[in-house]
């Protein structure tokens, strides 16, 4: 029998983490990612060295990450938007202390509690750093289940290589279905590099510290500018985007996650009426893949940002583009979840009104 | 690409259903995805989920527009038989759902599931009656693909039982075949 598993997307994230070496997960539970926790409270149990908290509280769950990431553990949490909210001062400490961590946010409609359908409403907060503080998080952003499998594997990697929180957002739709999906080979915890930095005891060495209270104003600036050189050395380093059918594009949807993929649907049906359409995925929403689009702007002059809110990764998009390529927007926030033809209608409509279709 | 609806009260074995199917389908080579309603939408005591079934890429794994609803209860017809796609196909428990449809584009198949269950000693196997009649009229899967998902999903289950659900594809897939749902 094939390797290929059908599984939900949330178990297929705690599956991907244990074979990534995850080996402490705290969570609180809340819809729709309820399974993640679920999944990591067995596996887990079968694992030696491994350990499951369900914790009091969504801000309990960061801290104990923090802990154990702080003892050099591969170390994370998930929960969804408004769970993520309450973890956002456990985010920004990550950040100061440059602690590896990964977060999960399987979004859901919102603002406020809203609702347990999916959504990317979050987008500014997972990019923007979304605690207090001048800081980023790296943000991988899945589209699909077997991308689950392979960011979160990722996601662990960048995580101790930069030693800042990763977070992967996914939403609803991500976190329920199943698709089939083949995991990589777990690795060899032994084979990972040292990390210099844990505090394990002190016995026989130096003491080490990790404190992110630092009054003197002039040690936490160098302390700022050098988390921005390891934010710069990232933003060199990861931005990734995916094109589908761009080559001869005169307009390129920009969308990422569930909203890509229902766009690459909607795409194919403007294909199929003669359009030509084409497709940018930010894989990396945070560092934004901005040099791709910037690129892209020398032969198209029509962008159409696609997302399940009312407009938020469009300032990047715009960000990126420095006015060089008009820039439109289709968006359905709330947890409405758009159709491939609907899509494909948004696409056409916009086609024939910038009158791509004459030229 | 074909979608499908299963739905009916929670305890009838339709998430199962769907499950079984979307991993028979998965074997068989194809691409698809299984979305399961969760959340508010299972309070009330119905439960549904959605497996598409695709040869290509498959965009949007939401049961807008099904081909195919295999429905097991009254509620579960009134929320789908709007929004099937015209010249769709109906798979209707009859014991449970008596009422004719009312698009005209439609087709129905009327399978005693509950009644077939009764003659086999067990009302356990009704879903799989269903999805026996099911596979048989769609040919999107096989009775053996059928029984290799399923033995793939429940491991270490007893060989009556699973000898037990054999019969009830079978039983389904017969009534189909012999043509007793016209």
């Amino acid at each position: 029998m094939d390797k290929k598993l059908l599984m939900r997307g949330s178990q297929v994230i705690g599956e991907a983490a244990i074979r990534a070496g995850c080996r402490f997960y705290a969570g609180y539970p809340i819809t729709p990612q309820n399974e993640i926790p679920e999944f990591m409270s067995g596996a887990m149990a079968d694992l030696e060295g491994g350990t499951f908290i369900q914790a009091e509280s969504e801000i309990a769950a960061i801290n104990m990450v923090i802990g154990a990431s702080m003892a050099g553990a591969r170390a994370m949490t998930s929960s969804s938007s408004p769970g993520i909210s309450l973890k956002q001062e456990g985010i920004s400490f990550l950040a100061a202390l440059e602690l590896p961590a990964v977060i999960v946010n399987v979004m859901r409609g919102g603002p406020g509690l809203g609702n347990i359908a999916p959504s990317q409403g979050d987008y500014f907060q997972a990019t923007r750093g979304g605690g207090h503080g001048d800081y980023r998080s790296i943000v991988l952003a899945p589209a699909h289940g077997q991308e689950l499998a392979d960011l979160t594997r990722k996601a662990f990697e960048y995580a101790d290589r930069y030693r800042t929180p990763v977070m992967i957002l996914a939403d609803g739709m991500m976190g329920q279905m199943m698709e089939p999906v083949v995991f990589p080979d777990p690795i060899n915890l032994d084979e990972l590099p040292p990390k210099p930095w844990v505090l394990d005891g002190a016995q026989g060495r130096p003491s080490r510290i990790i404190k992110s209270l630092i009054l003197d104003t002039v040690e936490m600036e160098e302390h700022n500018w050098k988390l921005d050189r390891k934010y710069k050395i990232i933003s060199g380093e990861i931005p990734h985007a995916e094109t589908y059918m761009t080559e001869d594009a005169k307009l390129v949807v920009v969308a990422y996650g569930t909203a890509a993929r229902i766009a690459r649907g909607g795409i194919k049906r403007a294909r199929e009426m003669g359009l030509k359409v084409g497709l940018l995925r930010p894989v990396t929403l945070w560092p934004f893949p901005d040099r791709a689009i910037r690129e892209m702007s020398r032969l198209v002059k029509d962008f159409m940002v696609f997302e399940m809110n009312t407009g938020q990764m469009i300032d990047d998009v715009r960000l990126s583009l420095e006015g060089r390529s008009n820039v439109h927007f289709y968006g359905r926030p709330g947890g409405i979840v758009s159709t491939p033809d609907e899509i494909g209608k948004a696409i056409s409509s916009l086609y024939y009104r910038q009158h791509l279709k004459e030229d | 690409m074909k979608k499908t609806v299963f739905a009916g009260f929670g305890g009838q074995g339709v998430l199962m259903m769907g499950y079984v199917f979307a991993v028979a389908a998965m074997r068989d080579g194809r691409e698809v995805t299984y979305l399961p309603a969760y959340g508010a939408e299972m309070r009330g005591g119905t439960a549904n989920c959605t497996v598409v079934v695709s040869d290509e890429e498959i965009f949007s794994p939401v049961s807008s527009s099904p081909d195919f609803a295999v429905i097991m209860n009254k509620p579960s017809l009134v929320k789908y038989e709007g929004v099937m796609n015209g010249g769709g196909t109906i798979f209707l428990n009859s014991n449970h759902v008596s009422r004719e449809l009312t698009r005209d584009d439609l087709t129905s198949i009327r399978i005693p599931a509950v009644e077939i269950a009764k003659e086999l000693g067990s009302e356990r196997v009704v879903n799989m009656i269903m999805l026996g009649a099911f596979a048989a009229h769609t040919r999107m899967t096989s009775l053996d693909s059928i029984m290799n998902g399923l033995s793939e999903i429940v491991k270490d289950t007893k060989a009556s039982i699973m000898k037990l659900n054999r019969r009830g594809l079978d039983r389904g897939a017969e009534y189909i075949l012999k043509g007793d749902s016209r």
